[in-house]
């Protein structure tokens, strides 16, 4: 018997620092133009003293100004993704559930275009303005999964290739939708076909970093403290009640977080799919199942797959760029299909 | 009022609690409908029963006798429509369900893990309850399990799979979870029901052995006539939804009645122990 301790935790975390520490390296030096590594670390030093002034150079500049923002935005995204894939595969008991294959990015993406079609017709200050999208890809996600969830429903039980049929179904009449505004509106807005793919190229303002970080520890502290809760979810809702879990409260509050992580991350990088799914599936293998474990390693290795799947985004094309969302897809489908294949045999 | 009486009355108040009533089924009826605007499809008539700590009490009946739903009722997965459920003076139903999973442990017919975890692991699920959901599984929560496990004869289970153990096997580590609870009460339904004649009885003999030493209530839903016969202290029988006759075996099992409730001719003879023995009569 090896229960988990607190001690074994936070030496898995540790781990996946350092080596989420070496992939924002690699990812800080490659790029369309290459830094030497000399060059990178003065430059972050600078940063890190409050010495920003004093980089003067166009490669500190692009280290500072792009790459670095990119960075965080994949950290940050990766991490929602990957904690919201983990919820869904917990809540709804389908080791296959992930924001992008339940619909729920659609339904994130698709709340988002509706706030900014909405924004200009609206007299708001421009902070809330900020915000709008984001809010906008909350509602979406929120609603989204709510109907999934439904869907997915067969005599009171949730039927896992029902619910899997009816994300897919749900994802396609949503995106439908999208292209039908897209094609309908002009201008700025046109630009959207690429973030859709999935893209971290557009930084947002420096107070959308602030809403997208706060956001992204409340929602993961709030599904945090119902990991034990989780853990006993995956035997089934009755199951879990009799072993006194508060389903009611658990679903509503996971529900929630869970689809604020995607609406945050659909709402600044388009629909990057199979994040969710890949890195908990890993996380389960490397760490074991325990969502007191699984949570936090799953938000670190989300975080080191989108920088590393951005960063070859990046390169592989050089000079021009790939939509990161393809690259995840690339390596997510496969994967996809491996596990339900598995699953029916 | 001196320190020494109040001993006495203390040790007068511990002799009571142990003779007296932990659970109290209370004219408590239920019924199942699709549509609320239509008639019920299955209803569960008033019934009330009692049972002591350490008794076993077995419910027994056909299928869709509704013995399942009275076991429901009891867990407090079920809402009574009437009538109420008492564990030792508490309502059942209107307990937060982290309370109710300290004092009520259910055991049921299939558990189904989505991925994959080693019985101790599973075990230790019994000890959710009694902690916060952030905590950290202690000491004495590992103590417990390791106990749970060793009392249903299952210590050298500890470290394996529980997808590659078999029935038999599995049905203890469930058992030990529900132990690890350290519950007043518990609730097995048709826990025999995959189970080899030897593992069915290996089952059994460990959950009177554990009735008597830890003083649990047991109420066992099962259409095994002589399992219960042999192991129960009281029987309620179900037919139809309605309790037709509660007792011990010897003054349930008449040959007459449980003929109609099965609907199959049948003999009832008396051993030497005093427990009834009931022989299927097929094809005459």
């Amino acid at each position: 018997m090896r229960p988990l301790t607190l001690h074994r935790l936070l030496l898995q975390c540790l781990l996946l620092l350092v080596i989420l520490f070496f992939v924002v390296i690699l990812a800080l030096k490659f790029g369309a133009v290459p830094v030497s590594l000399y060059a990178l670390g003065r430059d972050l030093l600078r940063v890190l003293f409050g010495q920003s002034s004093g980089i003067s150079s166009d490669y500190g500049l692009i280290i500072v100004n792009i790459r670095l923002p990119r960075i965080l935005l994949g950290i940050i995204v990766g991490a929602s993704l990957s904690v919201a894939g983990t919820s869904f595969q917990a809540l709804l008991r389908n080791p296959l559930a992930d924001p992008y294959v339940l619909g729920v990015s659609s339904g994130a993406a698709l709340g988002a275009i509706l706030a900014l079609i909405a924004e200009p017709h609206l007299t708001i200050s421009p902070v809330f303005a900020a915000l709008l999208t984001p809010l906008g890809a909350f509602l979406g996600a929120a609603a989204t999964i709510t109907a999934v969830y439904f869907l997915g429903r067969r005599q009171g039980q949730i039927d896992s290739s029902t619910l899997l049929l009816g994300g897919v179904i749900t994802a396609s009449f949503l995106s439908a939708i999208i292209m039908f505004l897209m094609n309908t509106l002009t201008g700025n807005l046109r630009g959207l076909a690429y973030w859709l793919m999935g893209d971290l190229s557009t930084s947002p303002q420096k107070s959308v970093y602030w809403f997208l970080g706060i956001g992204f520890l409340a929602a993961t502290g709030a599904i945090y403290t119902t990991a034990g809760d989780l853990n006993l979810l995956l035997a089934g809702e009755k199951e879990a009640m009799h072993l006194g879990v508060d389903v009611p409260r658990v679903r509503l509050v996971v529900y929630i977080a869970a689809s604020l992580l995607t609406g945050l991350a659909v709402s600044v990088s388009g629909a990057i799919g199979y994040v969710g799914l890949i890195v908990p599936h890993a996380m389960r293998l490397l760490f074991g199942s325990d969502h007191r474990t699984l949570l936090p390693t799953a938000a670190l290795g989300g975080a080191i797959a989108v920088v590393f799947a951005d960063t070859l985004a990046r390169t592989v094309v050089a000079p021009a760029e790939l939509a990161v969302g393809a690259v995840t897809a690339i390596a997510g489908a496969p994967l996809f299909i491996y596990l339900l294949r598995r699953r029916m045999a | 009022m001196s320190g020494g009486s109040s001993h006495a009355r203390h040790l007068a108040e511990a002799g009571r609690l142990a003779n007296e009533i932990r659970l109290s089924v209370e004219q408590v009826s239920y019924a199942y409908s699709a549509n609320p605007a239509q008639a019920p499809l299955f209803t569960l008539e008033a019934t009330s029963f009692q049972a002591r700590p350490g008794e076993i009490v077995a419910i027994l009946g056909p299928n869709a006798s509704g013995k399942s739903t009275l076991l429901k009722l009891i867990a407090g997965a079920l809402h009574p429509l009437s009538g109420r459920i008492l564990l030792n003076g508490f309502v059942t139903h209107t307990l937060a369900p982290r309370i109710r999973a300290q004092r009520i442990a259910v055991v049921q017919q299939e558990s189904r893990l989505l991925f994959p975890a080693r019985a101790w692991e599973f075990v230790l699920q019994g000890r959710h309850a009694h902690g916060r959901s952030l905590r950290f599984e202690s000491e004495r929560d590992v103590m417990i399990a390791k106990n749970a496990l060793a009392q249903v004869g299952a210590a050298s289970l500890s470290d394996r799979w529980m997808d590659q153990i078999s029935g038999g096997e599995k049905q203890r580590v469930i058992l030990a979870r529900a132990l690890a609870q350290q519950p007043l009460l518990l609730l097995l339904d048709e826990p025999t029901l995959h189970l080899d004649i030897a593992a069915q009885v290996d089952l059994l003999d460990a959950l009177r052995r554990l009735a008597a030493q830890n003083r649990y209530t047991v109420v066992v839903v099962t259409h095994e006539l002589n399992l219960a016969a042999e192991y129960a202290d009281q029987v309620v029988l179900m037919h139809r939804g309605r309790c037709l006759r509660l007792g011990p075996p010897a003054s349930v099992y008449r040959r007459e009645l449980l003929e109609q409730v099965f609907q199959t001719p049948l003999s009832v003879e008396f051993g030497a122990s005093g427990r009834p023995r009931v022989t299927v009569l097929a094809g005459t």
